[in-house]
């Protein structure tokens, strides 16, 4: 059990909710959220937004009954995490871009955190339908940032100029990064995201069927090769 | 300490805790979070004689008191199975028991020859997974299917044999009773209810196999209720099982007939359940001076 140290809405529906305690995690990783004991039953996968020293946090949209409970919760309540779980992205070099859409920006800035010494170059592409959130929290981390409200954030994006780009947002978004054409051998990482149980591996309910044969988006996944990926 | 020993059928259980087939896997991933040779045995994910993908579309939706799930008998089919995941079972200290599944008649006993070629505590034949469509329920359904599936497979295979029952089956004691008449060696119940869920927004089901298995706490006072009855009817020992979320569910399953316990959509509540419960189930025996857990099973 972890204690809940704020939990607050940056617009309508999006919250971030930070938890006290030392946590760990690779860029990409998730852990399963319970704030409560028994209803719903299933806890729910969040991917790291931040971590600090003494603190783990997580942004996340409110969508049905377990992220509405999340939602709920308040500062000094008790709050259960399982994990770092997950195969996050990977630790690259050279010239990098970071593309999230919408509440697809949650994984984003802590990878932008992590990679940014690391790397040649940073740029972060942040899309939102109505109002942009956080931007000065990426901006920190990046060389660039590109915004767009309303309009599709990938008219921004020339994959030539990166040797690595991380998404993660709506499928049809990193969708059309994926069909991006590159002259520069471009490697393209999308982060996908499906209702899950176990958040282990087990159970199968996420299984996500990729051109290398049946994956578990939890285990195997939540990010994976773009160009693997089957989209709808 | 408490010993939780109980003997099933010709087998010796540490205790009588068993992981449910589907919600485990073949016990790697759990064996990262905790040492599962603590546990009486496992039943793993379902096998078939081929390799499965699964179902399409939405695997899980949340109820009151619920999940529904769709996965649909995903699995490496018997010979990867065998290659790919048998070597670790084998290592554990904890009885192994394999769960077979099937379309058709050929295909169960095909599965089955291939397994007990190996050396497996125990075969659970599943005769109930309702997500499936062109088969696998549909031998649980009627007596009279049940009871040939059961003596066709009793015929090729020596290894303990349990049989998974449907709590869709037509009548449950029935087929528990051919079971048994057939020379099945167990029975484990019950498995999911067969249910359904909409999107009313886009006028469709959730699920793209239209129905799908419902388990959890809501299920727990209808499963417990079978297993009370074919305990009554049946001779042969019981694994119960239908939304054991903790300890007490599963003395209240003891008692009402199960001479094991499995434990299915608890472990992705708390991935530790078992080990709770296990505990639990200690601690009760100690504070009510229970020597051993025959003293309870099936006094209700």
């Amino acid at each position: 059990m972890a204690k809940i140290i704020g939990n607050e809405a940056l617009s309508e529906d999006i919250y971030i909710i930070i938890i006290e305690g030392k946590f760990s995690g690779e860029i990409g990783q998730f852990y399963m959220l319970r704030g409560w004991e028994e209803y719903p039953l299933l806890s729910r996968p969040l991917s790291i937004y931040d971590i600090n020293d003494g603190n783990i946090s997580f942004l996340y949209k409110v969508i049905g009954k377990g992220t509405k409970r999340l939602s709920e919760l308040k500062e000094g309540d008790n709050i259960n995490l399982q994990g770092p779980y997950g195969n996050g992205f990977p630790k690259v070099d050279g010239k990098v871009a970071l593309v999230g859409g919408g509440i697809g920006i949650a994984p984003l800035l802590y990878t932008g955190k992590i990679l940014e010494d690391k790397v040649d170059k940073l740029d972060i592409y942040l899309g939102f339908r109505e109002e942009a959130i956080l931007t000065d929290e990426y901006r920190k981390y990046s060389d660039e940032l590109y915004l767009s409200i309303g309009s599709n954030i990938t008219d921004q994006l020339d994959i030539n100029k990166y040797d690595y780009i991380f998404t993660c947002g709506p499928e049809p978004m990193m969708k059309k990064i994926v069909d991006m054409k590159s002259d520069n051998n471009t490697k393209i990482y999308v982060s996908l995201e499906k209702h899950m149980a176990c958040g282990i591996g087990a159970c199968l309910v996420c299984s996500c069927e990729t051109k290398k044969g049946m994956t578990r988006v939890c285990k195997d996944g939540p990010v994976y090769l773009g160009e693997e990926v089957f989209y709808e | 300490m408490s010993n939780t020993q109980v003997n099933f059928s010709s087998i010796e259980f540490k205790n009588p805790v068993i992981t449910a087939s589907g919600t485990f896997g073949f016990g790697r991933e759990y064996n990262e979070i905790y040492d599962i040779n603590a546990l009486g045995g496992i039943s793993t994910k379902g096998i078939t004689l081929k390799r499965r993908r699964g179902n399409k579309g939405m695997r899980i939706w949340e109820t009151p008191s619920g999940i529904m799930n769709s996965v649909g008998l995903e699995n490496p089919g018997v010979d990867d199975f065998i290659r790919d995941e048998l070597p670790f079972l084998k290592k554990l200290d904890t009885n192994m028991i394999v769960n077979i599944g099937g379309s058709t008649l050929e295909e169960y006993i095909e599965a089955v020859d291939r397994v007990s070629k190996q050396k497996v505590d125990m075969i659970e034949l599943n005769i109930s997974c309702p997500n499936v469509k062109e088969g696998g329920m549909a031998f649980g359904i009627k007596t009279k299917t049940a009871r040939k599936i059961v003596k066709e497979i009793r015929q090729i295979t020596n290894i303990p044999l349990i049989i998974k029952l449907s709590p869709n089956a037509e009548d449950i004691v029935a087929i528990a009773r051919a079971c048994e008449e057939e020379g099945a060696d167990g029975i484990s119940l019950i498995n999911t209810f067969k249910g359904l869920a909409i999107d009313i927004n886009n006028r469709k089901p959730i699920f793209d196999n239209i129905y799908a298995g419902l388990s959890g706490p809501a299920i727990k006072p209808i499963a417990l209720r079978m297993v009370n009855e074919v305990y009554k009817e049946v001779s042969i020992p019981i694994m119960g099982m239908g939304g054991i979320m903790n300890w007490k569910d599963g003395i209240e399953f003891m008692m009402a007939g199960a001479t094991c316990i499995q434990v299915g959509t608890a472990n992705f509540i708390n991935p530790h359940i078992c080990i709770e419960i296990i505990k639990g189930i200690e601690d009760f025996m100690d504070r009510e001076n229970i020597k051993s857990l025959e003293e309870i099973i099936g006094i209700i």
